[in-house]
């Protein structure tokens, strides 16, 4: 029945990993206007993984990368560039941009099941959390609506055979451990598992070209229903620095002083 | 001045939330007498992981009635009857099976919805380690519920707190779901005692769903020391340490000096210089011990999110200008080469 890999590559239009948010007036968000964003560091790893899965050409071909994202009109932007990287095609899920961190993972996990659904897809490559909500949950979600097995963190990936036999090596707490299962499949990726490419001048040129569909979120069936109400956002505790030591005599005593030694 | 606006601020704002509050109030009381958590704990070979401990505390300071869940080979003799030595635990719901032993997600989920459709359960809570956050979020989606991840505090019943952009904001949330899926941030419930209870261990119901994954292989890091995560002091390398060579001749008897766990910034990691498990930070661990003492790290935000709730923080970088040198309790600017055998020495011989 698998006859070849139906990718999905879910990415999320992010603040830039580098930028430090800033709360906004009201607390009721971070300030999004005019920073930075870019593409979520680990929906890199997926667009890159999906792509060397391609050229390694294993024992399973790839037939297609989807790449989707939801939000508003500058995700545009993020598909373009997981387009210039190696994604073939995108679907841009028309969503209100929002301060709040967006869709919350159920609503866009119920969203995938539909467009795996409706796409035929048989591999969901996911990045393990996105930088803005740090909630780890989306694939997780999606492989328990679907049914299907999943893994999350990977470091490695490989596809061993035509009946679409998988194994996975991922992070867990004090090492990694490798699992193994059968397509259908939904991975998550983690910071291991490889160094994304930049995508070349030329590949930028030629992603223009390549077909980005805009669709609802009623295409698939799910509404923006929100389980969580955000009553505020506020700056963490600041935490004064102690100022410095000469030596490491000072050092030693000032750590006694403040009772860690 | 600046006091007196920060009351009067704070004063409206409460006059604000005062009607919602006395709402709540009353809601809770009512509520009082049905809630029931479950506390989800993690295993391996018949010993609890230090996760479980969080799961725990948290079960218990939701304020209701407090299960927990275990679920592995031969698990009744030993995890379970650990865990209901808990005090506070009121009953231990065990699921003795070899099918469940390595935690895998595709049949321990179904496995813990059975069981909290049983139990009626209000609250799930687990530690946010690599079981809890594999598994429960197939479990909230399962149970048709938006999971809260990664909480480091709770308000009430229903409302938490939790960070967000790799802790650069801290949300306040309150979830609408029936039931509440939660894991916690294990450096911030750590005061569950282990002794002092006497909890009924019961069976749990098994669906016996199968297992779509097969559990391979697994190459833990070995280690005599203490767990990074729960460590009362750790000692962390950057890339200042420059190759694996040197960050074992200059942090391991650092590390031993002081009893600590050792860990590492991403750049060391990425350089080879440390195992992966070692990365401190918004993509590896968060720790918060009693001492973190950071060698040869500049202190990307990325970096702090993992570290900034330590209780104290030293600092040895060369670069005065190191952002690590903005959140040091105390900082010590030189050449780690040189400053931390000397610290090393002196902490040896005091």
């Amino acid at each position: 029945m698998t006859s070849g890999l139906r990718i999905l590559v879910p990415i999320k239009r992010v603040i830039d990993y580098a930028i430090k948010p800033r709360i906004n007036k009201t607390q009721t968000g971070v300030e999004t206007a005019n920073v930075k964003h870019s593409l979520n560091p680990f929906d890199e790893l997926s667009v890159e993984e999906a792509v060397r899965l391609r050229e390694r050409k294993g024992p399973l071909k790839v037939d297609n990368i989807l790449a989707l994202s939801a939000g508003g009109p500058k995700c545009a932007d993020t598909l373009r560039t997981a387009m210039a990287m190696g994604a073939d095609r995108a679907f841009h899920i028309d969503v209100p941009d929002s301060n709040d961190g967006g869709l919350e993972p159920l609503t866009v996990a119920k969203m995938l099941r539909g467009v795996v659904e409706k796409e035929n897809i048989n591999l969901v490559l996911l990045g393990k959390q996105a930088i803005d909500g740090d909630q780890g949950q989306t694939g997780q979600m999606l492989a328990g609506l679907l049914g299907w097995p999943q893994a999350t963190q990977a470091s490695k990936v490989e596809i061993k055979d035509e009946a679409g036999t998988v194994e996975v090596t991922h992070e867990v707490d004090g090492g990694v451990e490798t699992l193994r299962a059968k397509l259908p499949m939904v991975i998550t990726t983690d910071l291991r598992l490889n160094e994304p490419r930049y995508a070349s001048l030329p590949n930028i040129m030629k992603a223009k070209k390549k077909p980005l569909e805009k669709k609802t979120l009623a295409d698939f069936g799910v509404e923006d229903k929100k389980r969580l109400k955000t009553l505020k956002v506020t700056e963490p505790p600041a935490r004064q620095g102690g100022g410095k030591v000469e030596d490491v005599d000072g050092l030693i005593s000032k750590l006694k002083e403040l009772g860690a030694l | 001045m600046v006091f007196a606006a920060r009351t009067s601020v704070l004063r409206a704002a409460r006059a604000q939330f005062a009607p919602a509050r006395a709402a709540f109030t009353l809601n809770q009381s009512a509520l009082a007498r049905l809630l029931s958590t479950l506390a989800v704990l993690e295993q391996r070979d018949g010993k609890l992981q230090s996760s479980s401990l969080s799961a725990i505390s948290a079960a218990l300071r939701l304020g209701g009635p407090v299960t927990a869940f275990v679920a592995g080979n031969g698990v009744k003799a030993t995890s379970a009857a650990e865990a209901a030595q808990y005090k506070g635990v009121e009953k231990v719901v065990a699921v003795e099976s070899e099918a469940y032993e390595k935690g895998l997600p595709e049949n321990y989920a179904p496995l813990l919805v059975e069981n909290i459709k049983k139990g009626e359960y209000t609250h799930i809570v687990g530690g946010h380690s690599a079981f809890g956050k594999s598994l429960l979020p197939r479990v909230a989606a399962l149970l048709d519920v938006q999971q809260i991840s990664d909480i480091t505090s709770i308000e009430s019943e229903d409302t938490f707190i939790r960070p967000i952009y790799a802790g650069n904001a801290i949300l306040t949330v309150q979830s609408t779901d029936p039931i509440k899926v939660i894991t916690v941030r294990g450096t911030a419930f750590q005061d569950a005692e282990a002794t002092g209870g006497n909890a009924e261990i019961t069976e749990g119901v098994d669906p016996q769903a199968p297992a779509q994954t097969e559990w391979v292989s697994e190459e833990l890091a070995k280690s005599e020391r203490p767990d990074l995560a729960t460590a009362g002091r750790v000692v962390s390398g950057g890339r200042g340490l420059k190759s694996k060579e040197e960050f074992d001749r200059i942090m391991v008897p650092l590390a031993d000096s002081l009893g600590a766990a050792i860990g590492a910034s991403r750049a060391a990691v990425d350089s080879g210089f440390a195992d992966n498990s070692l990365q401190v930070g918004q993509t590896g661990k968060n720790v918060a011990p009693q001492l973190y003492l950071s060698v040869g790290i500049s202190g990307a935000i990325q970096h702090l999110a993992g570290m900034k709730d330590s209780k104290v923080i030293a600092a040895i970088n060369k670069d005065p200008d190191a952002p690590i040198f903005q959140v040091a309790d105390v900082g010590l600017v030189g050449d780690l080469f040189e400053k931390v055998p000397e610290l090393t020495e002196k902490v040896k011989s005091a």
